[in-house]
């Protein structure tokens, strides 16, 4: 029997996990995914917003704030990248700039720090490639930018480190309420007893609600599709170059990533498939054309990968955190800035959990800190050196794009929480993340999974479930 | 506490051009060169390369991969050439520095005489051809399959399409078949094959695999693993023709869309690159824009039969031998400019006292064409070819005589 259960691996129920477990509480993740972060978490901007964007008095607004504020803490904690960038919000017409003069007036009135309003050539002075059509932009300095999944992987290792519990590919289907215990079930027949239930389960958190009776909401994916470029283009931008927003969403952005490629995109197209994440030839021809408009000179020919996020937006237009039933959160509609607010609502969670009378007390034994998977990369040769004469493994290269040892790939095999798959390994070391898009090292990451899982080699998958990277051995089909 | 050495000719990759310019400088007269290999053993792509056809030009014979290159592995145990294997080199300054790492000594600096790039190439990946569609396993290079089918044992796919009509496809379409796959088609964007005549005949028409020119793949189709993809016409300007859309069933897309010499070190000691080929501008000992600093193989440009790797490495390998020994590269100045219908040449800067073969590539088919050499209105060279196709890597010798009477300048080649 645990204290918790929280449905969703995402950066949103990581976060709560890993707030929850500080105060003592037993939890349980329960994840349909064989990863964490396999949601809206895995495929999305990567800004900490600054905050002028949601409407005033909105839960979106206040949670976007305090996290805001947070975010830098909680990254130096858990060993996650995070930049101070800025933002730039650019526009092209006297419309649009009327748009950023109601940005400037919400966002003083939510209480963002150090917004100003620029003309095109003010703009163009702090960010060299700004298009030349842009006439007028809003500059945030607070905006920052994260590695989204990267935070969420911490969040549950470090929850993890502290007792917390994951089940993946556990995927939920009935839940249970008989005096005052949840049964959850999953649709392999387990289950888990647990007295309060955290509904984090992101586009599908209406199909989660639903099965306790509540109807009083309802998510639509909005389809996003992204274009990655190289490295190499690292310094095209500086800020996050954002447009005008409009109904649909902050539009598509330039940005940095805190790895040092560029991020351009997202499309917001809303559709009915929740698992559908292709991305589209118009979509990229799109994302494309709008980009060159914001920022002059992007090398599209260094493309390394496209992809596809799905986020969830609530029927409201709010985050909707809110408790149906007795012992049950929904945390519903947590679309853009979810991520920015993702340590705000684990607090906000935590203090709804008090007002139902949980037993909460901050540990004493608590290690908010955690090592990072990419510390080996940010020691100073000497220290390399010493790390080498002791794990020989940190000085075989086996990503050569992004430099990734054998060493850094086993250790991350073993860190909480375990991937068990190739795309498991990418997102926690970026090995196949380079511009070779693991054409060399596949073979030898299915090598290392293998060995650790104890697994034959036929049977290490892209990204778990039925992935196979191959399908027998040579000479079987003859 | 740095760790540092001193080498005399340090040579980056022991593929190939790699063992071939390091017994050429060796032969020259400096024996102190030393090989830097990433891999587990000399031998480079070739040790996945288990197909026969290698040498012909450079041995009169048809050997495998693992074969040819193991013809020069001996010679450097021969010589007793030094090499360290599961070396990687993280970085090369413009003052001849060579950052590396390995196992046995950690992170390593060498201070160079001269250094030879020979890094080869790598794939050009699913990321950036754009395909629209799914992520699902199942897409790989005809590279990676390569390695999976032949160095591991595994068979990545049964059901297969191949995108892109490269030497690598061509062979991999040969070799899943062997394996007992189905080889559906080979889709190529473009009008005319990007790979050899001789692999079109031998590794698809001898197994009736289909060549599909003028057609791409517009969509990949999957959730866990790829279950189909789609393909359709393409116009003359490669756009996809509405309506000629048509759905593959396939477990597995090969992807050989073209190789991309490996640069990134040679992008960071500042070395002036030629945007066509990917490579670095070279003279005709293959010195870059950064003295002391040559290239050769794949990393310079990508060639079509190692035989022609191996002969510039060694041009390359001599090249070092006599910078580190003071010789000097007089009159370095007559550069070559093309016409777009040749695409490139390598060497891009030639020397008027020596007998010079420049390679180079076109930019489409042509048929009963001369290659024409001028400088300013005087005609210098002019070859008649009957068959030229972007494939195929073509050459052409021009004598130290031809370019007596020539002081610096620019020489025009041209198809006409």
């Amino acid at each position: 029997m645990f204290d918790v259960a929280i449905i969703g691996a995402g950066v949103v129920g990581g976060m709560v996990a890993r707030e929850l477990t500080r105060y003592g509480l037993d939890v349980v993740l329960l994840e349909k995914e064989s990863d964490v972060a396999m949601g809206a978490t895995r495929a999305n901007s990567g800004i900490v917003h600054a905050g002028f964007d949601a409407k005033e008095g909105t839960l979106k607004a206040r949670m976007n704030l305090r996290g805001s504020e947070m975010m830098e803490e909680v990254c130096r904690e858990l060993g996650v990248k995070y930049r101070r960038n800025g933002s730039i919000v650019v526009g092209f017409d006297g419309e649009d700039e009327k748009t950023l003069r109601q940005l400037l007036a919400r966002g003083e009135k939510n209480g963002v720090k150090g917004l100003r309003l620029l003309t095109g050539d003010e703009a163009r002075a702090i960010e060299v490639n700004l298009g030349e059509g842009v006439s007028c932009a809003l500059h945030a300095p607070t905006g920052a930018i994260v590695c989204p999944y990267e935070l969420c992987m911490a969040a549950v290792g470090n929850a993890m480190d502290n007792g917390a519990e994951l089940k993946l590919e556990f995927n939920v289907c009935k839940i249970d309420y008989t005096d005052g215990v949840y049964t959850v079930k999953s649709s392999d027949g387990e289950q888990v007893e647990a007295r309060y239930v955290i509904n984090s389960a992101g586009i599908f958190s209406d199909d989660i609600a639903r099965m306790i009776g509540d109807t009083s909401f309802s998510i639509r994916a909005r389809r996003g599709e992204y274009i990655l470029l190289d490295r190499a283009c690292e310094g095209l931008v500086d800020h996050t170059v954002f447009r005008c927003p409009t109904a649909m969403g902050k539009g598509v952005l330039v940005s940095p990533t805190v790895d040092g490629n560029i991020l351009i995109g997202p499309t917001a197209e809303d559709i009915d498939d929740k698992n559908d994440r292709k991305t589209t030839t118009r979509g990229m021809a799109n994302v494309r054309k709008l980009a060159a408009e914001q920022v002059r000179g992007i090398d599209f020919s260094k493309t390394i990968t496209s992809f596809t996020g799905l986020r969830s937006t609530g029927s409201t237009g709010d985050f909707i955190i809110a408790s149906p039933r007795d012992n049950f959160i929904n945390l519903g509609g947590i679309e853009s800035p979810g991520l920015t607010s993702a340590p705000a609502i684990a607090e906000y969670v935590r203090e709804m959990l008090a007002d139902m009378g949980a037993d909460l007390s901050l540990r004493d034994d608590f290690d908010p800190n955690r090592r990072p998977l990419h510390y080996f990369k940010e020691l100073s040769e000497d220290e390399k050196n010493e790390m080498i004469a002791k794990n020989p493994e940190y000085a075989h290269v086996i990503c050569r794009c992004e430099r990734v040892s054998e060493g850094e790939i086993l250790e991350a095999i073993r860190t909480n929480p375990r991937p068990i798959s190739v795309d498991g390994v990418k997102r926690r070391t970026r090995a196949t993340m380079g511009r070779c898009q693991g054409g060399f090292c596949t073979p030898y990451i299915v090598e290392l999974l293998a060995a650790e899982m104890n697994i034959p080699y036929e049977k290490v998958t892209k990204s778990g479930g039925k992935s196979y990277i191959n399908l027998s051995k040579t000479k079987e089909g003859i | 506490m740095m760790n540092y050495m001193d080498v005399k000719i340090v040579i980056i990759g022991g593929g190939p051009a790699g063992m071939a310019a390091a017994i050429s400088a060796y032969e020259s007269g400096v024996k102190d060169v030393l090989i830097l290999e990433r891999e587990e053993a000399l031998g480079g792509i070739l040790r996945q390369c288990i197909h026969n056809g290698f040498g012909l030009h450079t041995f009169g014979e048809e050997l495998t991969g693992p074969e040819y290159a193991y013809r020069y592995e001996k010679r450097v145990k021969e010589l007793r050439i030094p090499y360290m294997l599961n070396t990687t080199v993280v970085e090369l300054t413009s003052d001849r520095e060579v950052v590396a790492m390995n196992s046995e000594r950690g992170i390593f600096h060498i201070r160079a005489g001269a250094v030879v790039l020979a890094m080869g190439c790598r794939e050009r990946p699913k990321g950036a051809l754009g395909i629209a569609g799914n992520r699902p396993a199942g897409i790989y290079t005809a590279g990676t399959a390569q390695k999976f089918v032949n160095m591991k044992g595994y068979m990545p796919g049964k059901e297969v399409v191949i995108l892109g009509s490269g030497d690598i496809g061509l062979i991999m379409a040969r070799r899943m078949t062997l394996e007992g796959a189905h080889v559906k088609a080979v889709c190529e964007i473009m009008p005319y094959s990007g790979g050899l005549a001789r692999n079109i005949e031998q590794c698809l028409n001898d197994y009736s695999i289909p060549l599909r020119l003028s057609h791409t793949v517009v969509e990949i189709h999957g959730k866990d693993r790829v279950t189909g993809v789609t393909v359709a016409a393409v116009d003359e300007s490669r756009r996809v023709i509405p309506g000629t859309e048509e759905y593959i069933e396939c477990d597995t897309l090969l992807l050989s869309c073209g190789l991309i010499p490996e640069n990134e070190l040679t992008a960071g000691a500042g070395i002036e690159m030629d945007r066509v080929t990917g490579g670095a501008v070279v003279d005709a000992g293959r010195e870059t824009s950064v003295e002391g600093i040559f290239a050769c193989g794949n990393v310079l440009h990508v060639h079509d039969l190692v035989d022609f790797v191996s002969d510039e490495a060694r041009e390359a390998g001599a090249s070092a031998s006599r910078y580190v020994n003071g010789g000097s590269d007089s009159d370095r100045e007559i550069k070559i400019k093309v016409d777009g219908k040749i695409r490139y040449t390598v060497p891009h800067i030639i020397r008027k006292a020596e007998d010079t073969t420049v390679y180079f590539r076109v930019s489409g088919v042509f048929e009963n064409k001369r290659i024409v050499v001028r400088y300013g209105d005087e005609e210098i060279l002019s070859k008649k070819r009957i068959k030229m196709a972007p494939g195929e890597m073509e050459s052409v010798k021009i004598g130290a005589d031809a370019l007596k009477n020539i002081d610096g300048g620019v020489l025009e080649f041209s198809v006409e």
